[in-house]
């Protein structure tokens, strides 16, 4: 089975750690590029860059608001910010800045959010963020990307940097699974065909897409064929391989560590309806978790390779 | 104000003090430096200040507390726990799931909570709509908000701040745990505050500055804020974060790091 021996799925690290070490070899190579930091420096990773560049490096106190709009006037002046903090702050406390300082008049900061999803896992609700990539895509000229894992987090870095306009990089916690080799190419506005099927695809960003991955696995198991397709950018949509993956399976599971409200699913059902109908089952959160575990929480809350499993089952039933 | 024996309380200071290092050794993580700075001006607060009833957390005329920095947690379980409120049997559940003890304050599973906090910068707001209500009912509750040093970095407690003034609501008190330290370092590395009682002053409000660990001081700032009328009152309560374990005072790394086993048996040995 292909699916098997393609990706072993290795333990790799935190989309944060990689975030956060690239963004220290981006400081080499281009001294425009700084970072502001909302009190968690250590945690987001932007503390290396700090480290190395203290004089480049603007720690805002907690104040995420500030923050987000001191990087539009970085922007405005020729540098190339990155104003980090957990996404559950630097969305919400910052969306009104991000919107009038930063969106609508098109300037170039980059906004990283880490910790995203439920599986930060004991801090609970308040610090988990489920809402972000609604927001972040609801505003006009974002760029918006949430990378599976520390290959393709380290290539989004860079890319974000090079892209001229507003980005918002998502990131995650906990240590995920190396889904890349060192050498793929990576492209805004491009998703990856993982794995090629007939009879259903699944989509995922995220942690999510190592478990559609393993979800795969279970399905050919079960004789049916899966595609999977990572979508790192959920804004702009890669709308061709959305229409491909609807004419060629006939079905769409979208899998993401997001409130199902918003997100990718319902970019892609948006995509779905304007190209190819097709039929869709969506896996995410439906409310604010709690603390636990990472791994007890995705379980508790449906987004494992299980729960894609289950899914991509119920879509292919509905096709006949 | 019903005053209890000094060594009462401080039985109850060490008392709280132990849980706060059992609960977060046993979750494997947490807010231990924030949570013991927090010891004394709860224990004051729950055993003296405040009017409240474990066994009617609804009672209309409560006084209410809620804590800005939610982070800091173990404090208040412990101590609404050794008030009756809930049970301290299960407060090693702590940040595990389906414990009524979760990460930060969550009215959900704890409902006698008065806000649900975790995202820093809210509570004094959320205080101030409390003590309108009260002044609009013509009820004698008063709100304690406790906010974090580097928590009135935000731009909203500088909002709230000035409303409070504006409005002359002298039934809410701020207390300030100034224990000088934040999550990344020091404050005066980070963001510095000083002078923070001019800044209070300059929006309006009566400051008291205390030893946040005196017991007696703090009941003394507790009486002057009640006494003040016509404006708010903020306690700028003086703490070493970490405090009561030696290799946690003022120790940054442990804003939100558990002890260790033996690190947790060194400090209960502090604490015998
Ligand atoms: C809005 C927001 N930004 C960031 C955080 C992450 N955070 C948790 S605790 C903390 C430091 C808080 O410092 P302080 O208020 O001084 O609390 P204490 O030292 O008393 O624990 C930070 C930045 C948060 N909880 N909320």
């Amino acid at each position: 089975m292909a699916a098997k021996t393609k990706f072993d799925l290795k333990m790799g690290s935190a989309t944060r750690e990689a975030f956060g070490k690239t963004l220290v070899q981006l400081g080499r190579e281009n001294k425009d590029v700084v970072v502001c930091d909302a009190d968690l420096s250590k945690s987001t990773m932007v503390h290396w860059f700090a480290q190395e560049f203290p004089g480049r490096f603007f720690t805002c106190g907690i104040a995420e608001a500030n923050m987000v709009a001191i990087g539009a006037g970085l922007a405005s002046a020729g540098k190339i910010p990155f104003v980090a903090s957990f996404s559950a702050f630097v969305l919400t406390k910052g969306f009104e800045q991000l919107r009038v300082t930063v969106a609508y008049p098109n300037v170039n900061v980059k906004v990283v959010g880490t910790h995203s999803g439920i599986s930060i896992g004991e801090d609970g609700p308040s610090q988990m963020s489920i809402e972000d990539l609604s927001l972040a895509t609801a505003l006009p000229g974002f760029t918006v990307i949430s990378p599976a894992d520390e290959v393709s987090m380290a290539a989004f870095v860079r890319l974000a940097a090079s892209h001229d306009g507003p980005v918002f990089l998502r990131a995650g916690r906990a240590k995920v699974p190396v889904v890349y080799n060192p050498d793929q190419q990576f492209a805004i506005g491009k998703a990856i065909e993982l794995i090629d099927g007939s009879d259903v695809t699944l989509m995922a960003h995220g942690l999510m897409v190592a478990e559609s991955l393993r979800a795969a696995e279970i399905l050919e198991a079960e004789g049916i064929s899966t595609r999977v397709v990572d979508v790192p950018t959920i804004k702009p949509l890669d709308t061709g391989a959305v229409a491909k993956a609807a004419r060629e399976t006939g079905a769409i599971v979208v899998g993401e560590e997001h409130l199902v409200d918003g997100g990718l699913g319902v970019k892609v059902a948006q995509a779905v309806t304007q190209s190819h109908p097709c039929v869709m089952e969506f896996v995410g959160v439906t409310t604010y978790a709690e603390s636990g575990t990472p791994e007890g929480l995705l379980q508790k809350y449906g987004m494992t390779a299980a729960n894609m499993a289950a899914a991509a089952r119920r879509a292919v039933a509905r096709k006949k | 104000m019903q005053t209890r024996d000094i060594s009462e309380l401080q039985d109850f200071c060490k008392k709280i003090r132990r849980h706060i290092i059992e609960m977060i050794t046993e979750a494997k993580s947490g807010h231990p430096g924030g949570s013991l700075s927090a010891v004394e001006t709860l224990a004051v607060l729950y055993l003296e200040v405040m009017r409240h009833d474990s066994k009617n957390p609804q009672w209309k005329e409560r006084d209410r507390f809620i804590l800005g920095k939610g982070h800091a947690c173990p404090v208040l379980y412990a101590t609404m726990a050794e008030c009756g409120y809930t049970p301290v049997d299960q407060l090693k559940t702590l940040r595990k799931m389906g414990s009524i003890y979760q990460g930060h304050p969550d009215r959900r599973f704890i409902p006698a909570l008065e806000a649900s906090t975790g995202s820093l910068g809210q509570g004094l707001s959320v205080a101030i709509g409390m003590g309108l209500a009260a002044r609009m009912d013509g009820n004698p509750s008063r709100t304690y908000v406790m906010l974090g040093d580097g928590e009135i970095q935000e731009g909203q407690i500088w909002e709230a701040a000035m409303f409070a003034s504006f409005h002359k609501l002298d039934n809410i008190v701020a207390i300030v745990d100034y224990n000088k330290i934040q999550l990344d370092g020091f404050v005066k590395d980070i963001m510095e505050l000083e002078p923070l009682a001019d800044k209070w002053r300059s929006f309006g409000w009566h400051v008291v500055d205390a030893d946040g660990h005196d017991l007696l001081a703090l009941r003394r700032a507790f009486a002057e804020a009640e006494a003040t009328k016509g404006k708010p009152t903020v306690l700028l309560a003086h703490t070493i974060k970490g405090k009561g374990v030696s290799f946690m005072e003022n120790n940054p790394k442990f804003h939100g790091m558990a002890p260790t086993k033996d690190e947790c048996e060194k400090a209960l040995k502090e604490l015998a």
